[in-house]
């Protein structure tokens, strides 16, 4: 309900803001003459990475800075009335009730100790004064908005017996529960799996219709952006460098920025051999030490000496001829923006060798007590983590393992790597079996021979360690080197061979940026000359911008090296470009397997087909079918009956007489080596469409 | 839960019973029964005189075989000494011999003779561990809530002025030994140094009759020394949930300053704290002594030092027993509470 007077115009307009913080050492800039204006019911996203101070320009909004934040120059204004005027009671009042804001991660954003019910019915209770009964009727109806089922349970439980996306669609309701006028979502959905991603996507759009809400949407994804949005506003290193609407900024990009961020990304039709990615050369700037004039002037590819770099600011200037586009580049009316890339090298696509590695009917059952804390012993359940994996995997191969969290491909990730010892069947590496073997007891050949990159670089560098030693100490543990100078070189040759500089070896991984850690993380992998590299998602952690730098260095080592590569993902773009072949899995079970073209097209299984549509693609000429999952991913505790897909399976009704909910079908084969799970016919497999559609340009 | 509760209780008395008896065995090393023959007989005894002495009463049985007396699960020593009169372990002075029980250990709740005070051990114990209780209870009423109120008005603005104030204070007063701040606090309060006068100097007339003239200062000693200690916990555990996301929600949600400390953040924040807490009671029952001693009041830390400085062994095992129920029973409660507290955690 709103106190504040009636109101035409823009919802939210922020002219020239400039945010800093101030340490004891200096004062920060992290947002400089930023403007930005979102009309009623119109949805503005807001896309850069990380640093770029799009979540600063939220917390601005909010007028909810910290303690060492301030506001330094513009103003935020907020249907008419500027908010750095408000005071604290006003302020208030329009916090939770004209402005609400969605969170990153929604577990933290839920207060643990408070049931759910509680934390909704507070927002309505504050804002409109009205009773307790009056409220929990209101919450009740937007949890059923929001498609939870069952809401009396849902509103009398706490939010840890919630799943992510279930927590997620409660914070969305706790913003709609006073029916605000704009809704801040600051990066709604990373925290969550692709198909949930999508059905909290299509809420919000819903949503954001139903009760139109306007809408400043932050998010580091493209194609999110453009399947939510209207308007865009690029930003980098803390200002805005293009806005525009969404056909313009993405199909008539006036930026260099914004065109090197889309070259940067997998969109279709890109290629690790044919049409490799362009990553953008150099590194983020740091916020105290932004270069003079253009801030993106150092990694640009048009820059030009003495123009842009010059002592003044850069100014947003207006693009003429489409309605509200703006660039903050002096050269844009020079650049050709049609003109082809040109900096990419095609390569040939290396021979398949012969198999390395071969899995035949593994099976991974972890045993867990059925009351976790204090109880012990008495009924123990069974936790099918894999479920008969039978694949090989040939040299310079790259595989890629696909699937939501919860489907088992870390769990066989550890059983190769010998964390984990497995319950049946083989691995057989070189024809040896080493699926019964611990890492221990493994021989270094082994060992040396199956390494890991991991997720997150941040973490699997220990912090107190210099590179160079952490590097080296793999060297040891794996005898490469008669001696330290001999270890020394070979180091020397890993950081040549990773692409950092020599000096790099003396640093600390603090001194480092999160690219170059998951850089460090290759070369320890690489150190005892492994054959087959596990790539657990090894730049989802990592910024647009740099993934493709990774991306590109993984398949050069790979080239060289001729390494088998298990590529463990859940984004579909980058699977595609990479992988030579795919596997699916679902809940434990390999659902589908085949090379890159074969599971990309029809015939699908029918989760890839949902995987692929909940995939979101920055390209405005695709057309996707739109699939969305109900419900959550099954608990591996408690597997349905029959086809482990089943309980969301939009092709279930096509199988004749429930065979989807007593048998688990059989793996079959397609044409060519195609694997699918699935009971569906022939017949009807063939008259599964493409889910991604490339208009003709 | 009940499952839980059993299977605690079940690990307490196997703690009670390895706990008891290394200090039986400790207390049963041939130096110190020698010290203790000699403390009741003569201090001129000579060495047989001493070897017949506790030969006659038992002393020189195996240790398992005294062990298992004192819990009363082995029948009770009948030894014909080398004076030739017959000396059993469970005859009262008052009972013949030929009547007297077989067994009479804990289990049957004979917990023994106090050589040092020539009492039964129960009713020292009984008696001590009330007086002690007393002080516990006001020490902890004063604590507790003064502690947590200074460690959430500390936490909830972190690096404030009233922080700063709070923290100082609490360091202060944690890094504040009983010694220094009771004998402060006697000269200001209780003596004619300052003149004050408020308060008695000597909690002895406490022991019959408490009154908050001769009890204020030592509950004021022992609550002052700990409660530093809980506030930073708490001030800490605080601080980390004002920081939290969720806190931000309900700021963004428009939730005003006060309920966001009431309603989001204390349930919260109480959490790590509450174990603190539970450990300050058995903290408390042995960590008396210096105050005790200072204010003249017989408590059970008073008779623990008693105890354990003339080798009364009797007494000792008892001490030892009700300390290890104590602390179990404190961590048992802590873990329940800890259950209502966060509601993350279940038991069943």
């Amino acid at each position: 309900m709103s106190k504040l007077q009636a109101h035409d115009g823009p919802i939210l307009e922020i002219d020239n803001l400039s945010i800093s913080f101030f340490t004891r050492l200096r004062e920060i800039p992290a947002v400089m003459d930023f403007s930005v204006s979102v009309q009623p019911g119109e949805a503005v996203g807001l896309v850069g990475e990380s640093g770029c101070g799009k979540s600063t320009v939220a917390l601005g909004v909010m007028q909810d800075l910290g303690v060492n934040g301030r506001v330094v120059g513009g103003t935020i204004r907020f249907k008419g009335r500027d908010l750095s005027q408000m005071s604290a009671e006003e302020l208030r009042d329009i916090r939770g009730n004209e402005i609400a804001m969605i969170y990153q991660e929604p577990m933290a954003s839920l207060n643990p100790a408070m049931k759910i019910g509680k934390q909704l019915i507070e927002v309505p209770m504050i804002h409109e004064g009205i009773g307790e009964k009056e409220a929990w009727q209101r919450a009740l109806d937007v949890v059923r908005d929001v498609k939870l089922p069952d809401p009396e349970r849902i509103l009398k439980s706490f939010p840890h017996q919630l799943s992510g996306g279930q927590q997620q669609r409660i914070v969305i309701a706790m913003a709609l529960m006073s029916k605000p006028s704009l809704l801040i979502l600051d990066e709604p959905t990373t925290a969550l799996d692709v198909t949930v991603e999508a059905a909290v996507v299509e809420l919000v759009k819903d949503l954001g219709k139903k009760y139109g809400t306007s809408m400043l949407f932050i998010s580091h994804n493209l194609g999110l952006v453009l399947e939510t949005c209207d308007r865009i506003c690029v930003m980098y290193s803390g200002e805005a460098v293009e806005t525009g609407s969404i056909r313009d900024v993405f199909d008539k990009m006036r930026h260099p920025y914004t065109q090197a961020l889309f070259r940067s990304i997998p969109l279709p039709g890109a290629n690790k051999n044919a049409r490799p990615l362009v990553a953008i050369p150099g590194n983020f700037p740091l916020p105290h030490e932004r270069p003079q004039g253009c801030n993106f002037g150092p990694r640009c590819d048009y820059f030009e000496e003495g123009r842009c770099n010059r002592a003044e600011g850069i100014p947003m200037e207006p693009v003429l001829g489409n309605e509200r586009h703006a660039s903050r580049c002096l050269r844009f009316e020079e650049i050709d923006w049609n003109a082809p890339i040109k900096a990419s090298v095609t390569t040939e696509a290396p021979e398949k060798g012969e198999v390395v590695l071969k899995i035949d009917n593994l099976k991974k059952y972890y045993e867990v007590a059925a009351n976790a804390l204090f109880g012990k012993g008495g009924d123990t359940k069974v936790v099918k983590a894999n479920e008969t994996l039978s694949f090989e995997a040939r040299e310079s191969e790259t595989l890629a393992i696909v699937g939501e969290s919860g489907c088992g491909k870390s769990t066989f990730a550890k059983v190769l790597m010998g964390l984990e010892t497995a319950t049946d069947g083989q691995i057989l590496l070189d024809n040896r079996n080493i699926e019964g073997t611990r890492i221990e007891k493994r021989d270094t050949k082994t060992v040396a021979d199956v390494q890991m990159v991991f997720q997150n670089p941040f973490d699997t560098l220990n912090p107190s360690m210099t590179v160079g030693r952490q590097i080296t100490r793999a060297l040891e543990v794996f005898g490469v080197g008669k001696n330290d100078a001999e270890r020394r070189a070979e180091l020397m040759r890993l950081l040549d061979l990773v692409k950092l500089p020599r000096e790099f070896a003396d640093r600390m991984p603090r001194q480092l940026s999160g690219g170059q850690k998951q850089r460090v993380g290759i070369a320890r992998a690489f150190a005892g000359g492994a054959r087959i590299v596990v790539a657990d998602e090894p730049v989802s952690a990592l910024d647009v911008s740099v993934q493709a730098a990774v991306t590109d260095l993984l398949m050069e080592i790979q080239r060289e090296k001729k390494t088998t590569l298990l590529f463990i993902s859940h984004d579909l773009s980058i699977v595609r470009y990479l992988s030579d072949r795919v596997m699916v899995m679902y809940l434990g079970h390999v659902v589908e397997l085949g090379t890159t073209e074969q599971v990309f097209a029809p015939p699908y299984h029918p989760y890839t087909e949902a995987l692929l549509s909940a995939v979101p693609i920055a390209d405005t000429s695709v057309e996707k079918k739109h699939i969305v999952l109900e419900g959550d991913v099954p608990s591996a505790m408690n597997p349905p009956s029959g086809c482990p897909f089943q309980t969301r399976c939009r092709w279930k009704s096509q199988v004749p007489a429930g065979l989807c909910e007593i048998e688990v079908p059989p793996m079959r084969t397609l044409d060519d080596g195609h694997q699918l799970k699935c009971h569906l016919a022939e017949v009807k497999l063939a008259e599964m469409e493409p889910v991604i559609k490339v208009a003709a340009e | 839960m009940g499952r839980f509760i059993l299977r605690r209780v079940g690990v307490m008395l196997l703690t009670a019973l390895c706990l008891t008896f290394i200090v039986f065995f400790l207390t049963n090393l041939y130096p110190n029964l020698e010290k203790m023959a000699k403390t009741e007989g003569n201090m001129r005894m000579s060495d047989a005189e001493v070897e017949s002495y506790l030969n006659n009463n038992g002393y020189l049985q195996p240790v398992l075989v005294k062990y298992g007396q004192w819990l009363g699960v082995l029948p009770g020593y009948v030894i014909e000494g080398t004076d030739g009169k017959v000396r059993a372990k469970c005859a009262a002075s008052d009972v013949p011999i030929e009547e007297a029980p077989a067994f009479c250990g804990v289990l049957q709740g004979n917990w023994g003779y106090s050589n040092r005070l020539k009492k039964d051990v129960d009713e020292v114990i009984g008696e001590k561990l009330a007086l002690t209780g007393m002080l516990m209870f006001w020490v902890m009423l004063l604590m507790v809530p003064s502690a947590l109120i200074l460690g959430v008005l500390a936490g909830m603005r972190e690096g404030s002025k009233l922080d700063r104030t709070l923290s100082t204070f609490s360091i202060g007063t944690t890094a504040t030994p009983e010694y220094v701040s009771g004998v402060l606090f006697i000269a200001v309060f209780a003596s004619s140094a300052v003149g004050l006068k408020w308060f008695k100097g000597t909690a002895t007339s406490a022991m019959d009759n408490i009154t908050f003239e001769n009890f204020f200062l030592p509950v004021l000693t022992i609550a002052v020394y700990g409660m530093g200690y809980i506030a930073r916990m708490t001030r800490a555990s605080m601080a980390e949930v004002m920081t939290s996301q969720y806190i931000r929600t309900a700021r963004l949600k428009g939730v005003s300053f006060p309920n966001i400390v009431m309603k989001h953040a204390l349930r919260n924040a109480l959490i790590a704290p509450f174990t603190v807490i539970m450990l300050q009671f058995p903290w408390l029952l042995n960590g008396v002594v210096i105050v005790e001693t200072l204010f003249n009041y017989k408590g059970f830390g008073w008779a623990l030092v008693l105890a354990a400085g003339n080798n009364d062994i009797e007494l000792l095992l008892g001490i030892s027993v009700v300390s290890v129920v104590v602390v179990l029973v404190t961590q048992l409660i802590s873990d329940i509470g800890y259950v209502y507290l966060n509601p993350r955690i279940s038991v069943s």
